[in-house]
């Protein structure tokens, strides 16, 4: 098999360029801790309401300036619900379904992940600036999936 | 065909070979499997009418230019336009244009696999009526991901696995054709263009084994058999297929880059034993690469979702080389034509004749998309995009432009000669302005997409403000230029229809040819292994496997208490 010369000199910097966007990748996710939303713990679906923390869900302030935010998520909303909350501080959220698949969605931030019924999921945010932020599913729930919203006051 | 034959013992048989390739080229397509592939074609062309049309809806309804009725909702809409479009339009196109294909390059179907090809097409047909009354109904208001714990009535899960093995007869018609033609021909190659059916094929099978699994699992807990399902396992047996089927149509696309569009320019295929590992690492690396769907899941490690970074990217490489092969071929047949200096060749090809202008354009939409596709895949950036518009946009610009022009490409010859008709100037100029048409539609639509995605705006969402939240507002301009596209695509879907059905009934008579390019004349001979099916297959389930035995097994063992069916709409 005989390759051009062009095509050897474009595969490399194909390759390279690849190889660059996976060793940024992990350079952020295992350094920098970046990486996506995993957590890896369960709960049973149809007993939330009776399993901890879920059985008593709010913002619960965890350290200087440190929030964890325990939320359900059911079909249309979010449990707490206007959530306010003081500028830089990092909350992280702690969630899972009552129902059906949810997503949870900040816009303009980095804040995405899925909430499955059964699983636990918890993303963390530091809030550096002021201003009133938005909360959506943004995955198909049902007939009332695009009312699914709520708000984060960042003062 | 390409490979000389030079064992002695051969040469009757080849000679034969010769005599009725010859007498084929002259009587032109089996009236049988013209009529099978023709089948294919008008289902294919009527779901875009039908699924182009539910399109324009749910663009108008994002925008918040049309109401959609309580009877037939925005997302009973985006179920119905997810399923004839993603799944009967691309599986119909590419299997009659495959089954056209396979007859033109191995001298006819045989019977009984003409037979399953009309088998597989009343399956699937039988399976599309079963799986779309429920949706017509409100009773599988699912999407086209269906994911549980919602809950579709189990006719709509019925009709999605008729579907799929309808699928599988088709494949595995294609596989015993294959077989044959190479027990008759020992020693020679698998004629190019089989070569690509073969991996498309291949894939869908061995694709679609998880949704099947999950589907029939489905079938029992929506009929109230089980009484609670594992929605991790469900979803990640969905993906498993859901994106390597996508592949699937890309590839199909891809197949006509290589063997086709260099016929229509005049030049010469690229280097053949290249064009042969490309196929074979799309096929080997394909089914892994759905994991990216799962990147913000929880229940997976971070670990775990790094591997998965590398199986996603690794499906680029090939990707990469077609890039390169596509430039190649198109350079060296402009400076053959007498094209001079640095981009001269450029201007040599024939821009006017939609054959080419329209996968030429598909081929240019792929550098934006895969380029997008990469940056998807990859964690972090997957993480800012996730289910938002962007996605949408990203897969309009690819199974939406790169794959459906090319098939609309394909269309201007393959109808007419199937229907033994001829590609008039009159209709070229409308693929013309129809391939026009749809490339400003996408680009006003995909690229709305795109960025109202990076702004936050959400996939599969009806028209909301979200009580008129100040970031929600700010996305209406962006909902407005898509719907500008979409009534643009709706036009273009309708010449394209148009298109199809005179081509197949009313253009004038006469013999088309099916376009398979020479391979390059100084090339040396393509090496036996590349053949070598039964090797590939064997290493698309190695890889199957590092990809997803770790969290299928953890999410089996280690599961949560299971959910009930829900129906949330």
């Amino acid at each position: 098999m005989k390759m051009h010369r062009y095509e050897e000199i474009w595969l490399a910097l194909s390759f390279g360029i690849l190889v660059i966007f996976m060793l940024v990748v992990g350079y952020q996710t295992f350094a920098m801790g970046m990486g996506p939303p995993s957590h890896k713990e369960t709960i049973d679906p149809q007993k939330v309401d009776e399993t901890a923390p879920f059985d008593n869900p709010g913002v619960f302030q965890t350290g200087d300036n440190e929030y964890e935010v325990v939320m359900t998520l059911q079909t249309f909303g979010f449990t707490p619900s206007n959530i306010e909350i003081p500028v830089g501080a990092k909350v992280t959220f702690t969630m899972t379904s009552k129902d059906v698949v949810h997503g949870f969605q900040v816009a303009g931030t980095n804040l995405n992940a899925m909430v499955m019924p059964g699983h636990i999921q918890k993303i963390t945010q530091t809030f550096k600036e002021s201003g009133e932020y938005l909360i959506l599913c943004n995955e198909y729930c049902g007939i009332g999936h695009q009312m699914m919203s709520t708000t984060i006051s960042v003062k | 065909m390409e490979t000389v034959i030079n064992k002695p013992n051969l040469k009757k048989t080849t000679k034969k070979k010769t005599m009725k390739e010859k007498a084929h080229q002259i009587l032109g397509v089996v009236p049988e499997d013209a009529k099978l592939s023709k089948s294919y074609m008008a289902v294919a062309f009527i779901a875009l009418l039908i699924g182009g049309f539910l399109g324009l809806f749910q663009g108008l309804e994002r925008a918040g230019l049309l109401q959609l009725p309580s009877w037939f909702t925005y997302y009973q809409v985006l179920t119905a336009h997810g399923i004839l479009l993603v799944l009967v339009l691309t599986a119909f196109f590419t299997i009659g244009y495959f089954y056209a294909g396979l007859s033109h390059t191995l001298g006819g179907l045989l019977p009984q696999v003409r037979k399953m090809g009309w088998i597989g097409f009343w399956m699937k047909m039988v399976g599309f009526v079963v799986a779309v009354i429920p949706v017509l109904m409100n009773e599988a208001t699912v999407l086209y991901t269906f994911y549980p714990p919602m809950a579709a009535s189990p006719f709509f899960c019925i009709g999605l696995a008729l579907i799929v093995l309808g699928v599988w007869v088709c494949a595995f018609g294609a596989f015993i054709n294959i077989a044959k033609w190479r027990k008759s021909n020992p020693g020679k190659h698998i004629p190019i263009f089989a070569f690509f059916a073969t991996g498309v094929f291949v894939l869908l099978f061995f694709g679609s084994i998880g949704v099947t699994v999950e589907v029939v699992t489905l079938i029992f807990w929506s009929a109230g058999l089980l009484e609670t399902i594992n929605v991790m396992v469900s979803r990640t047996l969905f993906w498993s297929f859901g994106h390597t089927l996508v592949n699937i149509w890309y590839l199909t696309a891809v197949s006509a880059w290589y063997v086709i569009v260099p016929k229509i320019i005049g030049g010469r295929r690229f280097s053949d034993t290249l064009t042969r590992i490309v196929v074979v690492l799309l096929v080997i690396t394909n089914i892994p690469g759905g994991f990216h769907h799962q990147i913000v899941d929880p229940g997976m490690t971070q670990a775990l979702k790094f591997l998965h970074v590398f199986m996603s990217l690794s499906i680029a490489f090939p990707s990469l080389m077609t890039a390169f092969a596509m430039f190649y071929v198109f350079e060296r047949t402009g400076r053959a034509k007498g094209g001079k200096g640095l981009l001269g060749w450029f201007k040599k090809l024939p821009w006017g004749d939609v054959r080419f202008l329209a996968p030429f354009i598909a081929m240019a939409a792929f550098i934006p998309a895969g380029a997008g596709g990469i940056a998807q895949t990859t964690n972090q950036l997957n993480q800012v995009v996730h289910n938002t518009m962007w996605v949408v946009g990203h897969f309009h610009l690819t199974v939406g432009t790169s794959v459906i022009l090319t098939f609309f490409g394909i269309t201007y010859w393959l109808i007419p000669f199937l229907s033994k008709r001829v590609l008039t100037p009159a209709m070229n100029k409308v693929g013309v302005i129809q391939t026009i048409i749809w490339t400003v539609g996408m680009l006003f639509m995909s690229g709305a997409m795109h960025y109202v995605g990076l702004l936050g705006s959400p996939r599969r969402t009806s028209y909301t403000t979200y009580g008129d939240h100040v970031v929600a507002l700010g996305w209406d301009p962006y909902m407005f230029l898509l719907a500008i596209g979409g009534t643009l695509l709706i036009v273009g879907v309708l010449i394209q229809v148009y298109a199809v059905f005179h081509m197949m009934f009313f253009a004038p008579k006469g013999e088309t040819e099916f376009p398979i390019a020479e391979p390059e004349e100084e090339e040396e001979k393509t090496p036996m292994w590349t053949d070598r099916w039964g090797l590939w297959i064997v290493l698309m389930l190695l890889v199957v496997s590092m990809g997803y035995v770790i969290p299928l097994v953890d999410l089996i063992v280690n599961a949560p208490p299971g959910s009930p069916p829900f129906r949330t709409w």
